[in-house]
């Protein structure tokens, strides 16, 4: 039981660290159908700006971490509104050209930052009030988790609250739901996009921010993560946040409760061949949003 | 089809045997003018254009990104060097790498790549037979577009880490290396380093005129429909499912026997040549030469290694830009890469000249992929 309790909050820890990268991903490609290839990238500019805050901006741990996860927010915001207004923006109705163009700017994101800061890793310090475990009866959790799962809630509710209440939000829905009707309703289509794409960079940055609570940064650090997102978004479906929210968790917890008698490698392949065989069950993922539309 | 008369008209009806001719002079031509270091890094260029013509007929033709070609590129390449190690080892010997793991004993699922004709039928047919299986299970539950490129991506995530992970029977992060024989044809011999670079030239010449006759079938009308309008194809009778198993099929082929072709040329396999990022990288020659043409994706690859070897060699970081500016630049703004270059000229020729039924600007090149091949509306949750 206990055993069985440990790799629970493991399984969630790892489902709020696989929910955060992938809550901007499944903005991007459910929302607008792009599937960016460089969300990884842009979850290492956020590590790396959490890294210059506090190596040049403010020294303290913990005012710098919360300031960085602000600062990370709008960088890596901004990099994706420049990289969907200059590229993406042409390149509508292509997803699987989209999928192609942003491998390559992650190629160039990756070599930049191996130029800027050098191939050696990097530490972030993470603010003292994270350390050590919280301790519930006997078992032990580390504030850092806690933290990422509660900034990962703190995100989704985010999202979905901008999405259901905002007149962005009504915008953005409207724009995914038949983009010719809303483009003829007023909405300004365009908009939308870049503020999707925004937002949706802009959680990266966030995530990016948030994974330095867990060891070293250097400039494949989105490689370790990009795959593991996608899967989580198709796993879900994109239709929906939900998905996403139960593929994270469903993942993780997987990982965790094969990892343990096993090992994290065999884990791994069997997480992936699951998410194969979701797909191949369920060619739309978990959470499909029904419509006439042929596909 | 409109015939063009005239001499011009047979030169350009048989136009492809001259190709294969200018082919066959360059492969008997290219021992002639380079060092034996020059020749047998073109022999590994063969070997990754042969994925190349596999991807260009699944995604070029076929419409399926396959973003996972490592997978079946491992199969192969992972089954040669199985059977090359234990060729090494003598009969009932134990591989060198796995006695310096610390395991004495061969492990069962390696015993029958001793026989050199298992090793060479499995080559095809296990990537084959595991292409058929997934292909027919995906392809007739309608998973397309993103969803299969994720998917593809998926399984060889899966196949690059499970490698990894065994050590003692794969050589683990290291993979395998320190190869001394191939069927008998010892590896350290320049003669026969020119011979395995033939193989490889005559393979590649055969799977380019594999692909012609298939593009050129009914099999090929059918499975550019089935890219272009898959709903309508399914409207008039046919399945669309077959068509993409096939082609699918094929890619993985080619990939498996490249993989095989590759670890006896360059003398090594391991998780680093068969992962997520080099499967992607698999495509860079498709893209730069033009997915849906025949011989785009050879040209383009061996132009890319090229590039490659000759860029990474002297300004390793300029080659990450330049490569990463490959993807953007080609895909964003010639999509058909360097095959549209010829049809864009002309286009922006007549446009210059002012005469009528000059095509617009952006227009798609002849036999280009029209811009309904990847709107499939199921891929966003848009439409």
């Amino acid at each position: 039981m206990g055993v069985f309790i440990s790799q629970a909050i493991n399984g969630i820890s790892l489902g709020s660290i696989l929910l955060l990268a992938a809550l901007g991903l499944s903005l991007t490609f459910g929302q607008m159908g792009v599937i960016n290839n460089a969300h990884g990238e842009f979850m290492m500019i956020g590590a790396y700006t959490a890294y210059m805050v506090q190596t040049y901006l403010v020294k303290g741990a913990g005012a710098s971490f919360l300031l960085s996860l602000l600062i990370g927010f709008v960088v890596a915001g901004l990099l994706g509104l420049l990289l969907e207004a200059t590229l993406l923006a042409r390149m509508r109705g292509r997803p699987l050209d989209t999928l192609l163009v942003t491998f390559g700017v992650a190629l160039i994101l990756q070599q930049v930052a191996r130029d800027v800061f050098g191939s050696q890793p990097k530490d972030v310090k993470a603010p003292s009030w994270l350390s050590g475990p919280l301790h519930l009866g006997s078992y032990t959790i580390p504030w850092t988790r806690i933290f990422m799962f509660a900034l990962a809630m703190f995100c989704l509710l985010v999202v979905h609250l901008v999405l259901k209440l905002t007149p962005l939000g009504r915008q953005v829905r409207a724009t995914v739901q038949n983009r010719d009707l809303a483009e003829a309703s007023g909405v300004s289509t365009r908009r939308a996009d870049h503020m999707t794409f925004f937002l949706g960079s802009g959680l990266a940055g966030v995530a990016g921010v948030a994974v330095t609570l867990f060891g070293s940064i250097d400039f494949n650090l989105g490689t370790k993560y990009i795959v593991d997102a996608f899967l989580v978004v198709v796993a879900g479906g994109v239709a929906r946040l939900a998905g996403a929210v139960i593929a994270a968790f469903g993942l993780g917890l997987m990982q965790a409760f094969v990892e343990f008698p096993t090992s994290a490698s065999t884990a791994k392949v069997v997480v992936l061949l699951a998410v194969v065989l979701v797909l191949v069950i369920r060619p739309q993922g978990l959470m499909v949003l029904r419509t006439r539309s042929l596909a | 089809m409109n015939r063009p008369q005239g001499l011009m008209g047979q030169l350009k009806r048989s136009g492809w045997l001259v190709g294969l001719a200018v082919a066959v002079v360059a492969v008997f031509l290219a021992p002639q003018l380079l060092d034996a270091f020059r020749l047998g890094l073109v022999a590994k260029y063969l070997c990754i254009a042969m994925v190349a013509v596999g991807i260009g007929l699944a995604w070029g033709q076929g419409g399926m990104l396959v973003l996972g070609q490592g997978l079946y590129f491992g199969l192969g390449g992972y089954m040669m060097a199985m059977h090359m190690k234990l060729d090494d080892a003598g009969p009932g010997g134990v591989p060198d790498f796995m006695n310096l793991y610390g395991n004495n004993v061969v492990p069962g699922w390696w015993e029958p790549f001793r026989s050199a004709g298992f090793t060479l039928v499995a080559i095809v047919l296990l990537p084959a037979l595991f292409a058929g299986l997934l292909g027919y299970a995906v392809f007739t539950r309608r998973v397309r577009g993103a969803y299969f490129a994720i998917l593809s991506q998926a399984l060889v995530a899966a196949f690059a880490t499970w490698v990894e992970s065994q050590q003692k029977t794969t050589g683990g992060f290291n993979g395998m290396t320190n190869f001394k024989g191939w069927f008998g044809f010892a590896l350290n011999d320049p003669v026969n380093k020119r011979m395995l670079y033939y193989i490889a030239a005559f393979v590649l010449i055969a799977m380019v005129l594999i692909v012609r006759w298939l593009m050129r079938s009914r099999f090929g009308e059918l499975l550019l429909a089935v890219r272009d309008q898959e709903n309508r194809v399914r409207f008039l009778g046919y399945d669309p499912a077959w068509s993409k198993v096939i082609a699918y099929v094929v890619a993985a082929v080619f990939a498996a026997i490249g993989g095989a072709l590759f670890v006896p040329i360059v003398g090594m396999i391991n998780p680093k040549n068969v992962g997520v990022t080099p499967s992607i990288l698999f495509l860079a020659g498709v893209v730069l030469g033009g997915r849906t043409t025949l011989l785009g994706p050879v040209l383009g690859t061996i132009a890319v290694r090229w590039a490659e070897t000759g860029l990474s060699e002297a300004y390793p970081s300029l080659w990450q830009y330049f490569q990463g500016a490959l993807f953007v630049l080609v895909i964003a703004f010639l999509a058909q890469g360097a095959a549209s270059i010829g049809p864009g000229a002309k286009a922006l020729w007549r446009r210059l000249r002012g005469s009528p039924g000059a095509a617009p600007p952006g227009a798609t090149p002849p036999g280009g992929v029209p811009k309904a091949a990847e709107t499939a509306p199921a891929e966003g949750a848009a439409s």
